[in-house]
């Protein structure tokens, strides 16, 4: 029983620490998406931000000044992409490709050029944010369930962690609750009737994806100095493309959005201690079945097999002003 | 979808892409600049890279193949009204299909053996497409979004495969058995070296001949035959389709089928012409290229084939420079790549609207 408790804690554990970038992307997937702009850039965004906060903090030995790296760089490709797509109507799935393919050159290049190491970027020692013990957490930790708990799941996370979870009731009120963001939705659902109202469009869209990309950068240094101590070519792996299935598994709103992203987290979690181990009823299952349920569960939901997920509207379409 | 320009044939499909090359060839530069080398020495060797001798020829020859297959089947899809990003996918399940044939047929003469792999590369690339072709056509699902997810099933499906199943037994490394050789495409050599080209160990194989075949087949099939007309109108206007009488659904499936089949050709270059056996990753991201290739091509074969032999170029000369200038990797050529699809593709309006005011201006006044 005991070994059981401690195995689903750290499970839970590493369920927080995987979904925590995807948190992030899924949020900024949803403020682009909302505005009516496809973000399929997600991913280049964070590796881009995860290069950038690496390099940074390798230089300087902050993780702050690595982190502040991360979001201004991160929040420079969301303005290419927002030039391409909302100031030059370039198609924005064309723009998102070329954004992921140049930063996944980009990175592994510079990496290599500045530090000389195969493209990848260590990190000092202290240029990361270490985990933080919560008060009591240490003296909580023998009490029976509940101290175990607060240890290992609620305490002993680094900052990023707690900042994702702070994002996400910021992002649902700001999407549901403000001013801006009456306006942002209204924007990717009708954008004449904004622009009507006389609210600049492109104005708007441009804000929805520069917070889209302060988003980004921050999950990029979740990769790079809170996660792991530097960067390595690919290390987002695909998660980007992971949030934007989970944005869409949670029909672009918040709340469903981040519970997609936890249950996206944890399976991945799971998948690696299910490794050959055999389950009641189903025998062994393969890892790679577990890889690919997250894009299966999204194509069903999307073709309306399980429930019904409805982009905005004018998600993808270029505003034209004088029609 | 993009309308019909109203600009001078020339400025469109020369003047135009010259513009949107030279900027990011500009930006490519600076990046060379920052690493601290020299830009103008780089274009040099990569110039003689991709064409200085035979052997370069052939790799040109053979990475182009790839780009042309994978260009040809973005630009169907496009024609049709679609983006078709699951290229990568579609190849990948594509080499699953000739792997299949090439492990069970493998005894039969080649005559036989070669179109059969080939067919299995089409057919299984163009089954791995219709799923988003059928869910868009019947469900309303989006097909970039479904084309994105199918890419990563097949990665983990080809993953499943190749470790599971079908790895050579008794070996750790991830891939098949090497192929019977009468499933091997055969050379490029005997066709060349009387020209008087040594292409050395380049595997340039006879699939360059299937792609230039496609190409043509291609522009048959859109511009001058039945489907490939509904296919455009359908492309152009899902409502004018139903009212002339076109099926939309019947023809997106048809068009996305036929987009997978050309990316799953892909497999018979790669796996058929040069590897000789299924490995992991096979497919490189040629299949995301492929969305620079048609966009610059303006999705015509002719333009596609030009397009293709600029990325096959840059990939050959690339890998040449990577050689010669320390500080350059391969991953330069990825980041050029991207450029070249970001100012080609996305910001194709750049410098469309300035040259719209020079050169429409006159017709205006009058």
């Amino acid at each position: 029983m005991d070994g059981l408790w401690l195995q689903s804690l750290l499970l839970a554990d590493s369920t927080v620490r995987l979904a925590t970038p995807l948190v992030f992307c899924a949020l900024a997937g949803l403020l682009s998406e909302r505005a009516g702009v496809v973000n399929i850039a997600l991913e280049c965004k964070m590796l881009g931000g995860a290069f950038a906060a690496a390099s940074a903090a390798a230089v300087s030995g902050s993780a702050w000044v690595g982190l502040l790296a991360g979001i201004t760089f991160s929040c420079g490709l969301a303005l290419v992409h927002g030039f391409a797509t909302i100031t030059h109507r370039g198609e924005q799935v064309v723009s998102g490709v070329a954004i992921n393919i140049v930063v996944a050159g980009l990175g592994p290049t510079l990496a290599d050029a500045w530090f000389g190491q195969a493209g990848r970027i260590p990190l000092p020692g202290g240029a990361r944010f270490a985990p933080i013990d919560l008060p009591g957490a240490v003296e909580l930790a023998g009490v029976p369930v509940l101290g175990s708990l607060y240890a290992e799941i609620v305490s002993g996370h680094n900052l990023l962690v707690y900042l994702a979870v702070l994002a996400v009731p910021t992002v649902a009120w700001i999407v549901a609750k403000t001013r801006f963001g009456l306006r942002l939705r209204a924007v990717g659902e009708n954008p004449e009737a904004v622009d009507t109202a006389g609210v600049g469009v492109e104005g708007l869209r441009h804000r929805a994806l520069l917070l889209a990309g302060v988003l980004c950068g921050l999950a990029g240094a979740y990769h790079s100095i809170a996660q792991n101590a530097g960067f390595i070519r690919d290390m987002t792996a695909g998660k980007g493309f992971l949030a934007f299935a989970a944005l869409i598994f949670g029909k672009w709103r918040p709340v469903p959005a981040v519970l997609a992203c936890l249950l996206f987290a944890f399976a991945d979690a799971a998948q690696v201690r299910l490794q050959g181990t055999s389950l009641p009823l189903v025998g062994t299952v393969p890892t790679q079945a577990i890889q690919a349920l997250p894009y299966l569960l999204t194509i069903l939901l999307l073709a309306g097999f399980v429930g019904r997920a409805v982009a905005p509207r004018s998600l993808g379409r270029p505003y034209v002003k004088d029609r | 979808m993009r309308g019909t320009s109203r600009l001078p044939t020339w400025v469109e499909l020369l003047l135009l892409p010259g513009l949107n090359l030279v900027s990011a060839a500009m930006i490519a530069g600076l990046v060379v600049v920052l690493i601290g080398e020299d830009p103008i020495a780089a274009v040099g060797l990569l110039v003689y890279g991709a064409f200085g001798y035979g052997e370069a020829v052939g790799y040109t020859l053979f990475y182009t193949t790839n780009f042309v297959l994978t260009g040809l089947a973005v630009a169907l899809a496009f024609h049709a009204g679609h983006f078709n990003i699951g290229g990568e996918g579609q190849a990948y399940l594509g080499g699953l299909g000739s792997t299949l044939v090439a492990l069970h047929w493998g005894d039969l003469p080649s005559l036989l053996a070669i179109p059969l792999a080939v067919a299995g590369a089409a057919l299984f690339g163009g089954a791995w497409a219709l799923v988003p072709g059928w869910l868009y056509a019947k469900r309303g699902s989006h097909v970039v979004i479904t084309t994105i997810m199918m890419n990563f099933v097949a990665a983990a499906l080809m993953t499943y495969l190749v470790v599971n199943v079908l790895i050579k037994p008794g070996q750790q490394i991830p891939e098949t058995d090497i192929f019977a050789t009468t499933v091997w495409l055969p050379p490029l050599d005997p066709l060349l070296t009387p020209l008087g080209l040594d292409l050395g160990r380049a595997p340039a194989n006879l699939c360059s001949i299937l792609a230039l075949l496609c190409c043509l087949g291609f522009w048959l099939l859109v511009w001058r035959s039945r489907p490939g007309y509904e296919l455009r109108v359908v492309g152009r206007s899902e409502a004018a389709a139903i009212y002339a009488g076109i099926a939309p659904a019947r023809v997106t499936m048809l068009a996305m089928s036929l987009s997978g089949a050309l990316a799953g050709l892909l497999a018979v270059n790669e796996i058929l012409g040069s590897q000789h056996r299924l490995v992991l990753g096979f497919t490189g991201g040629y299949g995301f290229v492929g969305i620079a290739v048609a966009s610059m091509g303006r999705n015509h074969p002719l333009g596609i084939l030009l397009a293709a032999l600029l990325f096959g170029a840059l990939y050959q000369g690339g890998s040449e420079l990577a050689f010669d200038m320390p500080k350059i990797s391969r991953d330069m050529i990825v980041v050029i790549q991207g450029l070249v699809i970001l100012f080609a593709g996305a910001l194709e309006h750049l410098f469309r609207a300035p040259l719209e005011a020079l050169f429409l201006r006159p017709k205006v006044e009058r």
